[in-house]
């Protein structure tokens, strides 16, 4: 609650739409909370190690961000061949994970699914975290008419069924492929990114190091770059990190649907659609629980990272 | 009281007729005509051009958009081009369906993640809590289409206890019916009860250090009372603020496990209409949703009041 | 389980003089990620039935450790506690959980610095202030609510049938004080821990609220601990001392024997910290140099040797015990070179000690002195 507090202190400039909106401020101050569960019961900020799992987080990310870039150099079975010799097979020497209905290698189907939620993933943050950031750093700074315009105008768009405004946009934009929806996502996500960035920007920007650096003359793009980026940086790569699970799970509704990347090019989300139709799941059940699982050990390994990092980080900012 | 909800309300008018115009907007920038679709291969100009008149297409977009507010304020959100049903119709259908998956999985996610914070935010980082909270990082990494198909598979298709696919309206059999809807239910649950464990853990930890945490236990009272009638309500607000999020993001969100499920609510509804171009029910159903989300956000400002008097003092 | 639920049974209450708390050796430690700090080392002190005993010390000197270990209000987790406090006939550090919950609010209860944070802020008060008549004297709903009203009344409030509807927020800070005071005393305790009960107010405000605190103590006699930063506070209201340095008490005696013989520097210079009316303005107060050491590592010897003007060798070779100065009238002090001679009388002596003050021939019961 003192987030809220202080966040209306600073909010002098909210638009007639927003201003004192105690739903946004409890959003933005949710976001903000993210940061304060690493507190110990004397309410000392907890120095937590990493611990073995982050490693291993990490190191499965890694994995598969590497076999994702290399996949064509790897000795894999083409992922759209099909051999029909081989139906449905289980786990073999040469089918690792075995192979679907139509014969193809479920393996090489995995490795190269992962490029599309990967690039979906890493490539729509970035996207948002440029766009979002920089609009959320300005408009949270400058303040003014800009700042109340840019507010209102993201709080209206969050207001808007996102998943209908995205399912219209790949649906106007046909037909889909990967960067048409990256860039699909990536802009949709601007207005939350932004929010993130705006507040947290909010929340730094009459602090006593800032208005000190003010005072001596410092310029605009001085402040934001040395006093006022350095601060939002871990709290946009934590919130960053969120983002890439939650797109690489809306990628995977969408592909589930039919709506993403057209088959046959394999994405896990359509490998899980195809495994789950067609009574496939009593026959075959492999063909959906292989991308399941990848899908994830993929989001579990990306939130457990983000939240580790979350709580390192922190330790950062209490020391300010 | 009544003037603060009185300016959140306005707020909330303004807001719905924006998003009126937005989604007015948006099926009209949707590529291919209705004509096209209606008439498929006998698509002429002049077939194209008198079914626009008799749909009333050929007029402005100002127009349009007043005779279609205009019919929504006298109940009539217009017609489907595609299969002649009414979008009122449409709406009426699909709705109960989302609702009752709505419900159904907030009520389950409510009822573990609550008591469950309650009982870890106590003792934080022992065996018990450590264990609850890297199960809710598994329930995050499990969306519905991950999850669902598993379910599927496992209880359906191998234990055969549950229908893997359709449902019997609840006004007709309402047990089956809540037999049919617990898989679906349970496959939306699991992310919010991840998210609203971890955020209310988080807050009643921050708030068990307050001051008046300590007051109260030397007052003597027992640490159930404690939790339940000091420590909770305090820390509520983002759990509400999430909820209302997250309960928005179901509404026509769920289309998913309607699909898989072949229950169709209105989300699989909209997504076969998108697919269709078929405008009204696509507009009618998405200025539901998007008034229905307003009127959330409206309920838990409501809600933010009744948990913090001091909210309202501005 | 069961036997832990049993009621516990009290002495009937003792005349004023009576031994009512009896503190022997506490120590209280927290563990931390940096190592073990000795919040409350080895202390002792009693007091009895109506009387006041003022504890009085720097931030971070443990006062606030001392008041919550003492009432065991401290989380068990991390924490370290030895030691006895022995409370109207139960030691409390032995009690289960269940039953201490039956001495706390009823017989024993404590009045929070900042009653912005300890008032619950979403919560009216009249019902903060019910809740405890109704856990321990199991009064109806409208019975508590009556008693509550009265109790707001007693300590100033006006209009109280109103203002038990109100929230924590619309009160000004002396009121909010008051409403703490009124949950403090709700069912009558026989010691209340007053930690930093006016730090947070207006100076005019503060003395209402401890000449309230006084009388209210008069009436009920009741007994108090109040801990405070500020000798001033405690110099005409206690009728004892106990001056804490980094977690231990250096000097303990009867209010107007502390300041008229002095034996620890550190009291002296507390008492140097205060303004007198007396000085000619301009006059500065004298600041005690430096910081209270670290409880992790603290210091080899008199913990207050590295900021003692008096220190010599054995200061800071050995530690001097808390002992008797062999007078009559139980003056306890440790110092290797005790000063001798009173402080210049501080402004707050001058004044006719109020009504309820020290009777220096009646002092409380003598702990054991611990060297």
């Amino acid at each position: 609650m003192p987030n809220d507090r202080e966040l209306d202190a600073t909010n002098n400039t909210e638009a007639v739409l927003t201003d004192h909106y105690p739903g946004m401020a409890a959003i933005d101050e949710t976001i903000l909370n993210l940061e304060t569960d690493a507190i110990s019961p004397d309410g000392e900020v907890l120095k937590r190690p990493f611990g073995p799992l982050f490693w291993v987080a990490i190191g499965w990310v890694s994995l598969i961000i590497l076999l994702a870039i290399l996949a064509n150099l790897l000795p894999l079975q083409n992922p759209n061949y099909g051999n029909y010799n081989i139906l449905n097979a289980g786990p073999s020497l040469q089918h690792w994970l075995g192979t679907d209905d139509l014969g193809r290698d479920l393996f090489s189907r995995i490795v190269f699914g992962s490029r599309v939620s990967l690039v979906v993933g890493f490539g729509a943050t970035f996207i948002s975290i440029v766009a979002g950031g920089t609009l959320g750093l300005l408009s949270g700074y400058k303040g003014g008419a800009l700042d109340s315009t840019m507010n209102a105008a993201s709080f209206i768009i969050l207001a808007f069924p996102a998943i209908i405004a995205v399912i219209a946009l790949v649906a106007v934009w046909a037909p889909p492929n990967l960067w048409k929806i990256t860039l699909i996502l990536g802009v949709g996500t601007i207005p939350l990114m932004y929010r993130v960035i705006r507040a947290t920007t909010l929340a730094f920007a009459n602090r006593d190091f800032v208005v000190a650096a003010k005072t001596m003359g410092a310029t605009t793009p001085r402040i934001l770059f040395r006093e006022i980026l350095p601060n939002v940086v871990p709290i946009g790569v934590t919130f960053g990190l969120i983002s890439v699970a939650g797109l690489i799970v809306l990628e995977g509704s969408l592909a589930f649907l039919g709506l993403s990347v057209p088959l046959p090019t394999p994405s896990w989300g359509n490998m899980i659609a195809e495994g789950s139709n067609n009574g496939l799941l009593s026959i075959n059940p492999l063909i959906m629980m292989w991308p399941a699982l990848s899908m994830f050990l993929l989001l579990l390994s990306i939130n457990l990272i983000g939240d580790r990092l979350r709580q390192r980080l922190d330790v950062r900012e209490g020391l300010l | 009281m009544l003037k603060y909800l009185g300016k959140r309300f306005f707020q909330l008018v303004v807001v719905a007729f924006v998003i009126s115009v937005l989604v007015f907007l948006l099926v009209r920038i949707l590529p291919g005509s209705p004509a096209q679709v209606i008439l498929g291969s006998s698509y002429t100009k002049e077939a194209a051009a008198q079914l626009n008149a008799q749909l009333g297409l050929n007029h402005s977009l100002i127009i349009q958009y007043w005779d279609w507010i205009l019919n929504i304020f006298h109940g009539n959100f217009g017609q489907s081009y595609i299969n002649n049903e009414t979008v009122a119709h449409e709406l009426a259908t699909g709705a109960p369906i989302d609702l009752e998956l709505i419900i159904l999985s907030q009520i389950v996610a409510f009822a573990v993640s609550i008591p469950l914070a309650l009982t870890t935010s106590r003792r934080p980082n022992r065996w018990f809590d450590n264990v609850s909270t890297t199960g809710t990082f598994g329930m995050l990494a499990l969306p519905p289409f991950v999850i669902a198909p598993i379910m599927v598979a496992i209880f359906a298709v191998n234990l055969k206890w549950f229908p893997a696919t359709g449902e019997v309206p609840f006004t007709q059999a309402p047990l089956t019916n809540l037999h049919d809807f617990i898989l679906p239910s349970l496959a939306i649950t699991a992310g919010s009860i991840a998210v609203y464990y971890r955020l209310l853990r988080s807050d009643l930890i921050a708030t068990l250090q307050e001051d008046f945490i300590t007051m109260a236990r030397s007052k003597g009272l027992s640490n159930r009372t404690i939790m339940l009638r000091h420590a909770f309500r305090p820390s509520t607000f983002s759990l509400m603020a999430a909820a209302g999020i997250n309960i928005g993001g179901l509404l026509a969100g769920t289309f998913i496990v309607e699909y898989l499920f072949a229950i169709p609510g209105l989300g699989y509804t909209l997504v076969v209409a998108v697919n269709q171009r078929d405008y009204l029910v696509v507009q009618g159903i998405t200025l539901v949703v998007a008034l229905a989300y307003v009127v959330l956000q409206f309920i838990i400002d409501f809600l933010f009041t009744v948990v913090d008097p001091r909210v309202i003092r501005e | 389980m069961a036997r832990n639920q049993e009621r516990l049974t009290f002495p009937p209450l003792g005349q004023p003089g009576d031994p009512l708390l009896e503190v022997r050796d506490l120590h209280t430690s927290f563990r931390t990620t940096r190592g073990t700090v000795q919040a409350v080392d080895g202390v002792s002190l009693s007091v009895a039935s109506g009387r006041t005993l003022g504890v009085v010390g720097e931030s971070g000197s443990g006062k606030t450790v001392l008041s919550r270990s003492i009432m065991g209000l401290l989380p068990p987790r991390d924490v370290v506690r030895s030691g006895t406090v022995e409370f109207a006939g139960h030691d409390l550090t032995t009690l289960p959980p269940e039953q201490l919950r039956q001495v706390w609010g009823a017989e024993l209860s404590m009045i929070f610095q900042d009653p912005m944070t300890a008032l619950n802020p979403v919560k009216r008060i009249g019902v903060q202030i019910t809740e405890s008549i109704r856990l321990h004297q199991g009064l109806s709903k409208k019975d508590a609510m009556a008693s509550a009203v009265a109790l707001l009344h007693q300590v100033g409030i006006p209009s109280p049938e109103d203002r038990v509807r109100w929230y924590p927020f619309q009160l000004s800070g002396g009121m909010r004080q008051r409403v703490m005071i009124a949950i403090a005393l709700a069912c009558s305790p026989r010691l209340v821990m007053a930690d930093e009960p006016t730090t947070g107010l207006d100076v005019t405000i503060q003395a209402q609220i401890l000449d309230l605190l006084s009388s209210l103590q008069k009436e009920r006699n009741m007994a108090m601990i109040l801990v405070t930063h500020d000798l001033g506070v405690v110099a005409n209201r206690a009728d004892e001392i106990a001056v804490m340095y980094a977690g231990r008490i250096v000097e303990r005696a009867p209010t107007k024997k502390l300041f008229a013989n002095t034996h620890m520097p550190y009291t002296r210079a507390l008492m140097d910290s205060i303004p007198r009316l007396s000085d000619p303005s301009g006059t500065r107060l004298t600041a005690i140099g430096g910081r209270p050491p670290d409880l992790i590592n603290p210091p080899a010897g008199c913990r207050f040797a590295p900021r003692c003007s008096y220190a010599q060798d054995k200061c800071h070779q050995s530690e001097p015990p808390l002992r008797s100065t062999g007078e009559p009238g139980d003056h306890l002090f440790a110092c290797w070179y005790p000063l001798s001679g009173s402080a210049t009388v501080p402004v707050t002596l001058k004044e006719p000690p109020s009504a309820g003050s020290p009777t220096p021939s009646n002092p409380a019961t003598p702990p054991k002195d611990p060297s």
